[in-house]
This record gives structure tokens, sequence and C-alpha cells, in this order.
């Protein structure tokens, strides 16, 4: 009978030890990831980073996002919708983590339409055809120049920029700050420079709540 | 009627000498299957092939030796012994290749991670395969005590 408890009381004394692992791993993790984002704070927006909603807002999302990826694009309403109904208090600032096979020359496609201010236009036509372009086996980048051949783009000037020193050069800037930021996955979000460690919609937008009241409250 | 009784029976044995090093071999497996969780799940190191070998070794010793415990019963050594000669093997191998004394080439590694790359390693010093090594050397050992004070 007291062999059993001591089975029972080493399995649950290893669980329990392996629980507190977890959590003394995690925390640690996240300090790890919060000083990275305080070390390299000037990583976070670069001038040439495509902002949205009002460039004076209190709060800033950047947002480290994949045109491939497919939470990226579930994600992408969710944060549109709560800069759109903050009233000017939120903006978002994207920042390009090609980490999928592809998403360089997707991102170079969406960075040449950004040259000639119609990002915004383009990465929602690329969003919408992602199911087409963007199989992760075999990625097509290059059906997006036909996805946005009509919202106003000099298509001429958008491919030699596309494949343009400027472009390759603001791409290897992102990636840096990529990894500075230790985003190793997208969508990757800070609010105000402090990383969203667990992962949602919902710890997000309380991310983000939590933000606009430190800013009301001076 | 023979008085001999090769193998303890089933049941809280009065004979059962050989539920120490059951025991120990045990907590071998239990700590080394809690670690490669904790480095693949919470440190997110992703297994090499290897590994994965050896992983398919470990987990079910925890289960076999852990029901061999708790009813006492001696079979249970029988029943692990192959698992962990057949990880025992597989971890030397990979050490090998960590080492670079089998080359590389010969490595079943494919996308994933490399079996003979630097990060095979715990704290950037003792590398992984070592300790499965040790590991699995522990549970041989304990195992054959096992056998040994089971049949006497």
């Amino acid at each position: 009978m007291s062999r059993k408890w001591i089975v029972l009381g080493t399995a649950l004394a290893v669980v329990l030890a392996f629980v507190a692992g977890v959590a003394v791993f995690t925390n640690r993790s996240n300090q790890e990831v919060k000083q990275a984002a305080q070390i390299n704070s000037e990583a976070l927006v670069r001038p040439h980073s495509p902002v949205f909603g009002n460039p004076a807002a209190k709060v800033t999302i950047v947002e480290f996002f994949d045109p491939s990826c497919e939470t990226c694009r579930a994600f992408y309403p969710i944060v549109k919708g709560m800069v759109n109904a903050s009233f000017g208090q939120v903006r978002l600032v994207m920042r390009n983590a090609p980490l999928h096979h592809g998403s360089d020359t997707a991102v170079k496609i969406l960075e040449a339409a950004r040259v000639q201010g119609k990002y915004w236009e383009a990465l929602e036509r690329a969003l919408a055809a992602q199911p087409q372009w963007a199989s992760h086996d075999r990625p097509q980048p290059e059906m997006i120049w036909a996805l946005i051949g009509d919202i106003g783009l000099d298509m001429t000037k958008a491919r030699a920029d596309a494949d343009g020193p400027a472009i390759d050069q603001l791409l290897r800037q992102d990636i840096a700050d990529m990894q500075a930021l230790k985003v190793d996955r997208t969508p990757g979000f800070f609010v105000n420079g402090t990383p969203l460690r667990e992962f949602g919609e919902a710890q997000l937008k309380a991310l983000v709540q939590q933000e606009l009241k430190k800013s009301a409250t001076p | 009627m023979s008085e001999e009784q090769p193998i303890a029976p089933h049941g809280d044995g009065r004979n059962a000498a050989f539920w120490t090093p059951l025991f120990l071999a045990w907590l071998l497996a239990l700590l080394a299957t809690s670690g490669a969780l904790f480095l693949g799940e919470v440190m997110g190191k992703a297994p090499c092939v290897l590994c994965w070998y050896q992983r398919i070794a470990m987990f079910p010793l925890v289960l076999v030796l852990g029901l061999g415990l708790f009813t006492s019963d001696a079979r249970s050594v029988r029943y692990a012994l192959p698992l962990a000669a057949v990880g025992w093997s597989i971890a030397a191998y990979h050490l090998l290749v960590f080492w670079g004394v089998v080359s590389e080439g010969l490595v079943p590694c494919g996308k994933g991670s490399s079996c003979a790359d630097a990060d095979v390693q715990v704290a950037g010093v003792v590398p992984i395969p070592l300790l499965s090594l040790t590991a699995f050397s522990g549970i041989l050992v304990a195992l054959w005590m096992a056998r040994a004070r089971a049949t006497t």
C-alpha cells in the first residue's frame, strides 16, 4: 500500500516541478523579450514604416507582419477595426517579417506600392487573394502584380522599385529589427513598446485598453 | 508442488527486493521524459529525428515501469529491457554523430533540426544525447539489478 503512495507522490512531485519550471522559464523569457524591446526601442518604428490611423495617436500598435501568414490575414480586420473604433487614439504601424518562403517577394511588391502611396490598397488586394498565391510549398507571390493592376499604380516604376536597392535595404532593416526584438513568429505585436506575450485577440485588446488608460492619466 | 518461485507473483510480494531498483529505473525514465518535454515544448527546441527515436523508447518506460511498480510486478522488467536497450543504442549513435565520429552524411536528418547541431546542448555545455545515454545506461543497470533480485 505504502509503495503505491511512493509512486504517486513521486509522480506528483515531478509534475509539480515541471509546472514550476514552466512558470519560471516563461517569466524569464518574457523579461528577456521586454528588455529587448526596451533596449531596442528605436527598432520598433522606422521612418519608412506604413502607418494606419492618426499619426499623432497616443497608443501605437506595432505589428510585425508577413503577407503570406494566415493568422496575419485573420488579424488584419481585427486590428484595423481597433484603430477605426478608437477615435484617433490608436494607430497601427506595419513592419515586414518575411518568415515564409516567397514572402520577401510579396513584401517588395507591397513596398513598391507604398512608394506611390498605395500600400493599404495593395495589401488588402494581396490579403484577399492570399489562399491563391501564398501556398506554403508552392508560393507564387508574383501573382500580386496582377491583383494590384487596377489600383492606379505606375506599374513600370513599381516593378523597377520592387527590384531596386532602396526597398532591398528597407527589407534588410526590417529583418534586422525583427531579430533585435526577438520576434520569431507572426503576427508579432507591440503596444507602446510592450510586447504581446500571450497571443490572442482578447489579450491584444486588453493591452491596448491598458495603454489607453495609462495615457489618459498623466 | 515446488517451493521455488522464479518470479515474484502479482500483488505486494513479501520478497519484492526488486522494487527499489525498479523504482530507480522508473524515476530516471520519468525525469528524462519530463526533461525532454520541457526542452521541446517549453523551451521550443524542435527535436531532431534521432531525438524522436529516443523519445519513442523513453516515454513508454514511464508507463510500463510505473504499472510494474504499482502492482509490484517484476515481469515489467522483461517488457522494459528491450525498449531501454534500443533507446541506449540510438543515444550512443546520436552521441557519435554529435561528436563527429560518424559522418553527418549518414544521419537521416531532413528539413528539421540537425542532430549534429551545437543547439543540441543544455546550457550550452552538456550535449542532450549524452544526457539521454546516461539516463538509458542508468535504467539498464537498474533493470538488470531488478531482474537479478527478482530471480533469486
